[in-house]
This record gives structure tokens, C-alpha cells and sequence, in this order.
């Protein structure tokens, strides 16, 4: 679902609410301010002052030579922050989501919450409405990123931006609709840029080299080309589960009934939004206020009530429930979407094998540990040891073919092991060698297949491989390390054929 | 009289027909027909095909044969699976010898095994009963050194239920104890014949039936050559001929 956020600026929010105090002062011009090194400087205006050019920033008195009878009010630290936190609470009403955006705004997540009001138009008109209802000036603009919203409801004319809209309405803002340093506002100015359009005219390594990452990123974010996360005053609510026991529970009956209420309870949940568990914290509560827990994953989002019980059950038996247990939670922690084929053809073909090798695979990780599975993949090297690659993803398809072309040995020796080989030079296969202290008689042998370093991964010498086989039947693949001459050469063996 | 003795035979052979049944043989059905490319020693199955959905024992006694049979279970496998485009394996040892790329000499895609090492025998045990209840899967191989006749019957229990193959390889068994199995094999590695070209020839190894339910044992010589096998006959008549001399 395509994201929208509502963003709500109050220009004059802090005068708006001393107004809202003393209503004597509604059609006065007046300043709060605050003394700073001596002196006294504005910190907030309101719309009579502001029209007579004065703005945040100045010294109050210049502002009194312009405006003679300019009223000057105390300005109160952190007074902006708790306002705009009890206006954004207010605003729970709207949306779920709501985040402050200091020092003057907020940012309400709208998806799909507008419908309720009638539209984006309603919606935003009726916030508006019961905002200015309260005495506040504000203004307010609906995008799809936050970035955008931003700049809209700030500098533009306040209204609603489609997806496909945001270059437009974007292009003719000035670069301070980016939320960017004024350092480097300056810099732009200086250059000649005067508007978003002729800064999306330039190529991005050019404003990667001038103004670092952050320009580009603002910018982004504006366009919704990079997604920005927002703290919500009310945080979502995790995934949890609680189970409260009248009486201490103390035996592994309870525990597993305990267990599988509470996945019933959020599985249902998870299965509702389209979720799965990736991971999942089964904690207990003692009554002498101990806790433990247990931890269990999966290889794919899961729901399955049964399946998840069964990585559970394993593991019941560790706990130590002692005098009892009072309280059950359980938590979860990774959460991901379940893809939506295998909600629809839940039981069919493939997908029903996928979903059960990926159960199979939990339950072996539960018990030897997700290290301990190995699906290999081809890799493009020679170098034997490097010529596969390991993957835990069940579902990732070679990208290249296995390689057929030359023998290899069936079993492979995770090291290889040194030999004492008699072999004439300069390069024919050994005529016999010692291995575990037997001695094997080669009459066949095949090679060499010269093996060289790749000198990107690591340095060293070649290998030069030859299969051999002795007078029993045994095949082996035998390597020498390097070239004859070198007075240390030295042999390895390094698989058996089958 | 001929005509009794005719019906006879006939009334003998429905009833142990019938037999089989009852001891878990089901009667292959067309589609469950599945030939692992030995046709060779077919007739010395029951109803004369591999058994598939069964457990199958194998015992080597030292390196080179482990590699041999774990080669003789890679073509019978790679057989099994024949072009299947998903998991259908789990190789299941306490740590892993198998050189992935050498099983597409096999005709198996390595990508479509899943490898687990498990330290642990009673682990290993564990990883192969539970691989063993998923039907989903095609084959499972188990290496380990031992393994009791109580486990065996578990692992059959469960092979009987899901319809896997299980091929259990005992590498240097301590104790040569019965295990509950449709057939025991006996793969030692043999020396190669070089085909008018200096160097190896193909894999060769004896091949070994030491035991099969309702079926005959025997004894082979067999070549693994491009991604079939094949039995060599002359050699095999010299082997039989020594085990029989060996038997007088």
C-alpha cells in the first residue's frame, strides 16, 4: 500500500498560544524573547509583528526601533516541545501514528485512514478546521513522503500531492523546502540556486562531491525515492502475547497448554495482517520473580500454530518452573510477510513441499543448530576447496551450472593430508606413497591437472592433482604442492573416488 | 496328478503374494515403478523392483569402500530423482566428507540435498527418524558407525508411514549386529580397467546383496560409466566360480 503523510506546520504557534492565554493581546503585534549574551533576542513572533518584517532572530532592540510600540513577552524554555506533544496526542484522533516534528509542525501518517473523513481533501480540511478552531494558525499538506509534505505545507501552496505529482510540485520550491543546513543553503544561494527544479537538473556526482551525502539523501527523502522513519508518540504495539495464571503453574502440562493458547492467540494475529514469525521469545515468569525463556527461528515466516508448538516442545523440558509460574509472554521479536502464494495454494504442489522442508529444517536447527545445515551452491573457482558456496536460503537457485568436466573425488577431505610419496621427477605421478602409515602401490594414475592459485583470494603455490589407484581398488586424488626442484616439495592427498 | 500339482504352485504362489502384502511389499502400481537403472539385479528384488520406501543397510569397513558405497548410493539416488526440480534429500553424517560438485557426476543436483552434521549419534538418529516422517522428500541418507536393532525398527516405522527411502551406512562398525532392513549391501571398490587410454577406468565395485527380504541374494560386478551402471559379466563368473571353490 502506497504510503501518505500529512504534514502540519503552525507558523506561529508559540504567539498563537499566548494569545490563547491572554486574549488581550489578540490583535497586537508582540514578540517573545529571551536574553542571550547580553542581550535581548526574539525567539517567537506572531502575524502582526511578522508583518512589519520582523522575524525570529533579531535583537529586540532593533525590533523596537522598527515597531515603536512592539510588545515583548518572557519566552519559556521547551514550552514548543510540550505543546506540540499534547497537539499531537490530540491528533491520535486522525491517525495511529503521529510524530512531532520540532520545532514548529507535525507528521501524521494517513495511510489508509483518510477514507474515514471522506477523502484526502475532507480529511485534511477537517484538521485543519478544528486546529484553527483552537486559535492556531496552521497550515497543512498530504504526500507521499515526509520530506515532500514538509515542504509543501512550508512553502508551497498547501494542498493535496499524488505520487506522480511530487517532481511538479516539488520544482519550484526553494532549496530550504529540504530541510537542509543553513550552511549549505548558503552555499546554494551563492551557486545560483534558487529552486529545487534547477538542483534536480544536476547530476547527482556532481552534488555528491560539492555537498556530501545529506543533500542528496534530503532530496530523496523529499521525493519519496528513500524511505524516512518517523518516532511515533505511541509507539505500534510489538507482537506480544500475555497469559496470566491464577495459580502457579508447575507442571509441563500447563506449561505446553499455557504455550499454546498464547500462539493461538498470535498467530491469529500475525495471520490477519499477512505476517509470519521469523523468531520467537517464549518467557516465563516465576513467582519468586525469576525469568526464563526460550528462544526458537525459523527458516521461513511461519503461523502454523502446530509447527511453531512443536519447535517449542522440544525445549519445554528446560525449564525450571520451581514454585510456579505466574505470568507467560510471548514475544516476537522478527516478524516478515508471508508470501501470498502460499496463502492462496496453501496445500498444493510445491508450495506445500517448500513450507514443509522449511518446517523439517526448523526442527533440525532446534536440535544440532542452524550451523550444522549445509545446502551448497556451485561457485565459479577451480580451486576445489572454493569451487562451492554454503547458503541457508532454501529457495536460491544456482546461478551458474556444476561443473562436470573433470574427475572429482567423492569424498573430500576438509584438509589436506600430508604423504610420503617415492615419484620420479620431473613430473610423473608418485610410483608409490605412505598414507596413515599403509603403503599403497599406484598402477594407474591419471594428470596432472594443474590447479593454479587465484592470487585475488589468496597467495601460495599451485597444485598439480593426479588421480591414482592402487592394487586394491583404492582411488585417491593426490596433489603436489608446488614444483619439483624445490628441495621441500610435498605431496597431499586430498579426496577418495568413488 | 499334473493338473493338482499345476494348482498347487498357483494356490502357493497367490498366497505368498499375498504375503508380501501383509509384510509391507505393496504391489508396485504402474506409476510407483520406478527403475534405478539396475535392471540387472531386478529379479532378485521382491516383485522385482528396487525397493523404494524402504530402509537399506550398508556396511564398509574402511575409507575407500565408504567412498565406493556412498558412490553406489549416489547413482541409485541420482536415478531416483531423475530431473526433479526441488529438495528431495537430506545426507545426514557427523561431518561432512561429501565433495558437492563430485554428485552431479552422479547424476544429482547437489544443490537439491540438504546437508546436516550432527556430532552426535543419537542426533544423527534423531535428524534421520525426523527427515524420514517428511513425505515430501524422495531419499535420506544416514552415516553413522553404529546403529541398534530397536533404533533399525524405528527408522522402518517411519518408512513405512512417509513412503522415503532410507540408505543407513554403518562405516567401520563396532558391532555386526542385525538391523531391521529390506536389504543389506556390501560395496568394496574394486581395481578399475583402463579403457585403451593410459590412466583410471570407470568406478568399479563389487556389489554385494548380502541380505534382501522375500528376495535373492547375489553378488555383482558393476561399473559406474557415464551416469549409468552397467554389469560386467565375464569377471563376475571368475569371482562366483572363486567364492564357490572357497565354498567347497
Amino acid at each position: 500500500m502506497e504510503q501518505r503523510f500529512a504534514s502540519i506546520f503552525f507558523p506561529f504557534l508559540l504567539a498563537d498560544y499566548t494569545v490563547r492565554q491572554y486574549a488581550h493581546l489578540k490583535n497586537k503585534a508582540f514578540v517573545l524573547a529571551e536574553p542571550e549574551r547580553g542581550r535581548s533576542v526574539v525567539k517567537a513572533v506572531n502575524s502582526g509583528a511578522a508583518a512589519q518584517g520582523i522575524s525570529a532572530g533579531m535583537v529586540v532592540a532593533d525590533c523596537k526601533a522598527i515597531l515603536p510600540d512592539l510588545q515583548v513577552l518572557h519566552y519559556k524554555k521547551g514550552l514548543a516541545e510540550k505543546l506540540l506533544h499534547n497537539l499531537g496526542m490530540w491528533c491520535i484522533r486522525f491517525s495511529p501514528v503521529v510524530a512531532v516534528d520540532l520545532p514548529d509542525g507535525l507528521i501524521i501518517e494517513t495511510t489508509g485512514c483518510s477514507h474515514l473523513w471522506g477523502g484526502e481533501e475532507n480529511y485534511l480540511k477537517t484538521i485543519i478546521q478544528r486546529l484553527k478552531d483552537f486559535g492556531y494558525e496552521v497550515k497543512g499538506a498530504i504526500a507521499p513522503s515526509i520530506g515532500g509534505a514538509f515542504a509543501v505545507a512550508r512553502f508551497g501552496e498547501p494542498s493535496i500531492i499524488k505520487k506522480e505529482n511530487i517532481v511538479a510540485a516539488l520544482s519550484d520550491l526553494p532549496p530550504a523546502a529540504l530541510r537542509l543546513q543553513p550552511e549549505e543553503l548558503e552555499r546554494l544561494d551563492q551557486l545560483g540556486i534558487h529552486h529545487i527544479q534547477s538542483l534536480l537538473k544536476i547530476p547527482r556526482s556532481a552534488l555528491q562531491r560539492r555537498f556530501g551525502a545529506t543533500l542528496l539523501k534530503r532530496t530523496d527523502q523529499a521525493l519519496g525515492n528513500e524511505t524516512e522513519f518517523i518516532n511515533p508518540l505511541i509507539p505500534p504495539e510489538p507482537y506480544t502475547a500475555r497469559l496470566p495464571a491464577l495459580e502457579p503453574i508447575c507442571t509441563a502440562a500447563g506449561i505446553e497448554i499455557a504455550l499454546q493458547e498464547l500462539l493461538k492467540q498470535l498467530c491469529n494475529r500475525l495471520q490477519k495482517e499477512g505476517l509470519g514469525l521469523r523468531r520467537c521469545r517464549f518467557i516465563t515468569y516465576r513467582i519468586d520473580a525469576r525469568e526464563q525463556q526460550l528462544m526458537i527461528g525459523t527458516t521461513q515466516a511461519s503461523c502454523n500454530q502446530k509447527h511453531l508448538f512443536k519447535l517449542f516442545e522440544e525445549k519445554i523440558s528446560t525449564l525450571e518452573p520451581g514454585l510456579g509460574i505466574e505470568l507467560f509472554v510471548l514475544e516476537a521479536p522478527e516478524v516478515e510477510k508471508t508470501s501470498t502464494i502460499q496463502e492462496t495454494l496453501w496445500n498444493h504442489g510445491e508450495n506445500k513441499t517448500n513450507t514443509e522442508i522449511a518446517e523439517l529444517v526448523d526442527r533440525i536447527a532446534g536440535r544440532v543448530s542452524i550451523q550444522n545445515i549445509h545446502r551448497f551452491l556451485p561457485a565459479e573457482h577451480y580451486w576445489p576447496e572454493f569451487s562451492f558456496v554454503d547458503t541457508s536460503d532454501l529457495k536460491q537457485k544456482p546461478q551458474t551450472e556444476w561443473r562436470t568436466n573433470f574427475p572429482r573425488p567423492l569424498h573430500l577431505l576438509p584438509k589436506p593430508e600430508l604423504i610420503q610419496v617415492t615419484a620420479p621427477v620431473p613430473d610423473y605421478p608418485p610410483m608409490l606413497f605412505r598414507y596413515k602409515s599403509r603403503l599403497h602401490k599406484i598402477i594407474n594414475a591419471e594428470g596432472p591437472e594443474r590447479i593454479e592459485q587465484e592470487w585475488w583470494l589468496q597467495q601460495g603455490l599451485y597444485r598439480d592433482y593426479y588421480c591414482v589407484e592402487d592394487e586394491e581398488g583404492k582411488r585417491f586424488w593426490l596433489f603436489r604442492s608446488g614444483d619439483y626442484g624445490d628441495k621441500k616439495t610435498q605431496w597431499f592427498v586430498h579426496g577418495f573416488f568413488a | 496328478m499334473p493338473v493338482e500339482v499345476v494348482y498347487k504352485t498357483d494356490v502357493l504362489r497367490s498366497l505368498r503374494k499375498e504375503l508380501l502384502v501383509l509384510q509391507g511389499f505393496k504391489k508396485p502400481v504402474c506409476e510407483r515403478h520406478i527403475s534405478v537403472g539396475l535392471g540387472f539385479m531386478e529379479k532378485s528384488f521382491p516383485h522385482d523392483v528396487f525397493p523404494t520406501g524402504a530402509v537399506h543397510d550398508f556396511v564398509s569397513d574402511n575409507f575407500s569402500n565408504a567412498a565406493a558405497t556412498n558412490g553406489f548410493i549416489s547413482g541409485v539416488m541420482g536415478n531416483l530423482f531423475k530431473n526433479a526440480q526441488k529438495i528431495n534429500a537430506v545426507w545426514v553424517n557427523a561431518s561432512n566428507k561429501i565433495f558437492p560438485t563430485a554428485l552431479k557426476l552422479f547424476g544429482i543436483d547437489p544443490h537439491h540435498i540438504i546437508f546436516v552434521n550432527a556430532r552426535n549419534p543419537k542426533d544423527v538418529l534423531w535428524v534421520i527418524e525426523e527427515a524420514l516422517k517428511c513425505s515430501c522428500l524422495t531419499a535420506i541418507v544416514g552415516e553413522l558407525q553404529d546403529i541398534d536393532f530397536t533404533a533399525s525398527r524405528r527408522l522402518q516405522l517411519a518408512v513405512e508411514k512417509s513412503g522415503v527411502t532410507a540408505f543407513i551406512h554403518r562405516q567401520n562398525p563396532k558391532s555386526k549386529n542385525p538391523v531391521a532392513c529390506v536389504a543389506s549391501w556390501k560395496i568394496n571398490s574394486v581395481k578399475s580397467i583402463p579403457q585403451n587410454m593410459p590412466g583410471l577406468g570407470f568406478a568399479r565395485w563389487n556389489v554385494e546383496l548380502t541380505k534382501v527380504r522375500n528376495g535373492t541374494p547375489g553378488n555383482w560386478l558393476v561399473e559406474w560409466q557415464a551416469g549409468h551402471f552397467k554389469e560386467i559379466k565375464n569377471q563376475l563368473k571368475a569371482i562366483s566360480s572363486h567364492r564357490e571353490l572357497k565354498v567347497s
